[in-house]
């Protein structure tokens, strides 16, 4: 849809993944560009989950390599891709269980911390200060996610939903341009799913996000995605606008197994 | 400017204890309370490692050895030559900074130690990592036993006796301040992270390899400077004091406390240090102190499997008497 700008934020070429002798992700092709909203879908194990452990780094890949803002990420760690400013969330919620609400987005601070751990040690005004002004960051943050009533809380101890508003809010923290964002909408309830399709419009637009979403809820995907890639068995099978996935008989075969009578 | 003041307070408040302690409380519980400061101060540090970061290391032991010869051989080789060249300072003095060389030479020959030992190490987990420290302990242990200069397999004796009340408590509390401080930081809900979650630690942006392996430095140096003071309390090293038991003992410590919480740590390291001593006075069934020592740690396991104090730090502000009203949310 709209490219707000020629060149692309993330750009995959021909990255491919093998487990053994399972090709778990083949030539996987990918441009996005800032500002987008694209849609990762496919049949269970198809590879989604893979392509985003492919680029934060979880994975290397065994061939072809991602870009992001034109710089090579081959070879970089997780937690230094993060600092590229890439965020994620995981499909089985991976908060700090044991830890509350506020400190799992404080930790997604840490790298907007500037105290050194003497620093830190000795709590000096520069370190107060600071806190102070983290800790403002994060009670906006957690407003928006309705989050401040439980800010105190356990993150073991919230219902789902709220985990998994938690796990975006932990995300963001980290102030990403590219947000990855995997099955935000698993186990919610209709309702919940409409409010997180709003959420995900808004956050987009407020924090300037270019999001990839991976979604099995096809009325979330076709709701918001303005773009859409279809994986099946780590192939791409077909991409485009929904209105044309929807149709694609490729996509409808990967999906129910033969054509439609 | 208000924190020097504080510092010079309890500065002068232990100078007085180490000056009037001794006279006020039997010698044998002197002994147990220095006993039990190491301990703390063992535990505490351990703690950081196995509660906050949630690694688990049965090396204590062998960084306290490590940080206890170091410093022995510092003083025993060095102490001579270097009170002739300080001369012209007072004894007193002489003798206090040789002693505070020697702790930073303990803690810091401990902290590269773990440094070395956990850059390689660090990428296990769980048991495994626990085998290779257990091992490492095991290997520090019978390199000393096989160096004569630090008295080999008759033990480093002749260590001058530096250890007294004011620097067991002050290194109790440093140790103590440091931890609790450093837990509380953004720094400290790093090491949090990575025991909560790795993956999701990395995908934060925290680098958990260089956590691990901070958490591992700074304790192993705490460990070391307990050592230090070991050894400088008892005149006396042998490798015998250092085998994984002693690294059992720390564990069962922070264990029974809770690993995560420094309180527990502290209360663990005082209880199980006094425990088997004062059963002593049990009169007839003394003989089976350390049974029931033995069935006091099942259970507290059965009754409290989280420890004493579970992860968390009681309110201990709620027995402060001249504390602020706390502000309504």
């Amino acid at each position: 849809m709209p490219a707000t700008s020629n060149q692309p934020l993330l750009q995959a070429d021909v990255c491919s993944i093998n487990f053994g002798g399972l090709k778990a992700v083949d030539c996987f092709n990918l441009k996005m560009y800032p500002g987008e909203l694209v849609g990762l879908i496919g049949p269970n194990g198809a590879g989604k989950t893979t392509v985003f452990n492919l680029i934060t780094g979880v994975y290397k890949p065994t061939g072809g390599e991602i870009r992001f803002e034109s710089k090579l990420l081959k070879g970089k760690k997780p937690y230094q891709i993060t600092a590229c400013a890439i965020a994620r969330t995981f499909q089985n919620i991976r908060l700090f269980g044991n830890l509350s609400v506020e400190d799992n987005v404080k930790i997604a601070r840490h790298l907007h911390y500037q105290t050194s751990l003497f620093g830190s040690i000795w709590k000096g005004k520069a370190y107060l200060r600071e806190e102070d002004h983290q800790h403002q960051k994060i009670s906006e943050l957690l407003g928006i996610f309705g989050l401040s009533p439980v800010a105190k809380e356990k993150a073991a101890s919230l219902p789902y939903g709220q985990q998994r508003r938690l796990e975006i809010a932990r995300a963001l923290a980290t102030e990403p341009k590219l947000l990855l964002l995997d099955e935000p909408a698993a186990g919610a309830n209709p309702q919940e799913t409409r409010e997180l399709m709003d959420l995900i419009r808004w956050i987009k637009d407020k924090f300037n996000l270019t999001i990839l979403l991976i979604e099995h809820d096809m009325q979330v995907v076709m709701g918001i995605c303005e773009r859409i890639l279809v994986l099946d068995y780590g192939v791409t099978i077909a991409e485009g606008p929904p209105e044309k996935i929807r149709k694609d008989p490729k996509v409808i075969e990967a999906y129910l197994g033969e054509e439609p009578v | 400017m208000k924190r020097l003041l504080v510092f010079a307070a309890i500065f002068v408040l232990f100078l007085l204890a180490n000056r009037f302690l001794p006279q006020w409380i039997d010698s044998y519980y002197l002994h147990l309370t220095i006993l039990s400061c190491i301990n703390i101060i063992l535990a505490v540090s351990l703690n950081l490692i196995n509660g906050f970061t949630g690694q688990f290391s049965l090396g204590h032991a062998g960084f306290m050895a490590v940080g206890g010869y170091t410093s022995a051989a510092f003083t025993y080789y060095l102490g001579q030559k270097l009170t002739s060249a300080l001369g012209f300072l007072p004894i007193m003095l002489t003798k206090n900074l040789i002693f505070l060389s020697a702790l930073f030479s303990g803690g810091l020959s401990a902290a590269i130690l773990g440094l070395l030992v956990g850059i390689p190490s660090l990428r296990l987990r769980g048991d495994y990592l626990a085998i290779v420290t257990l091992g490492m302990g095991e290997i520090v242990r019978v390199l000393i036993l096989n160096i004569d200069a630090i008295g080999g397999a008759r033990g480093f004796s002749g260590i001058p006796a530096y250890t007294n009340v004011f620097w067991v408590i002050s290194l109790t509390a440093l140790t103590i301040a440091v931890v609790t401080s450093l837990v509380n930081s953004s720094h400290g809900r790093a090491f949090l992270s990575v025991r909560e979650d790795e993956i999701a630690a990395e995908a934060m942006g925290i680098n958990t390899t260089y956590y691990k392996v901070t958490a591992f430095v700074i304790g192993a140096f705490f460990a070391g400077m307990a050592g230090c003071l070991f050894g400088h309390y008892l005149q006396l090293l042998h490798t015998n004091s250092f085998t994984f038991v002693k690294s059992f003992e720390i564990i069962i410590m922070i264990i029974v406390g809770g690993l995560g919480s420094i309180s527990g740590s502290i209360i663990a390291a005082i209880l199980l240090t006094f425990l088997p001593e004062l059963l002593r006075y049990l009169g007839p069934i003394k003989d089976w102190r350390m049974v029931i020592y033995s069935l006091a740690l099942i259970l507290i396991m059965l009754t409290r499997p989280q420890g004493l104090f579970g992860s968390r730090e009681p309110n201990w502000r709620r027995f402060w008497p001249f504390r602020k009203p706390s502000p309504s949310i």
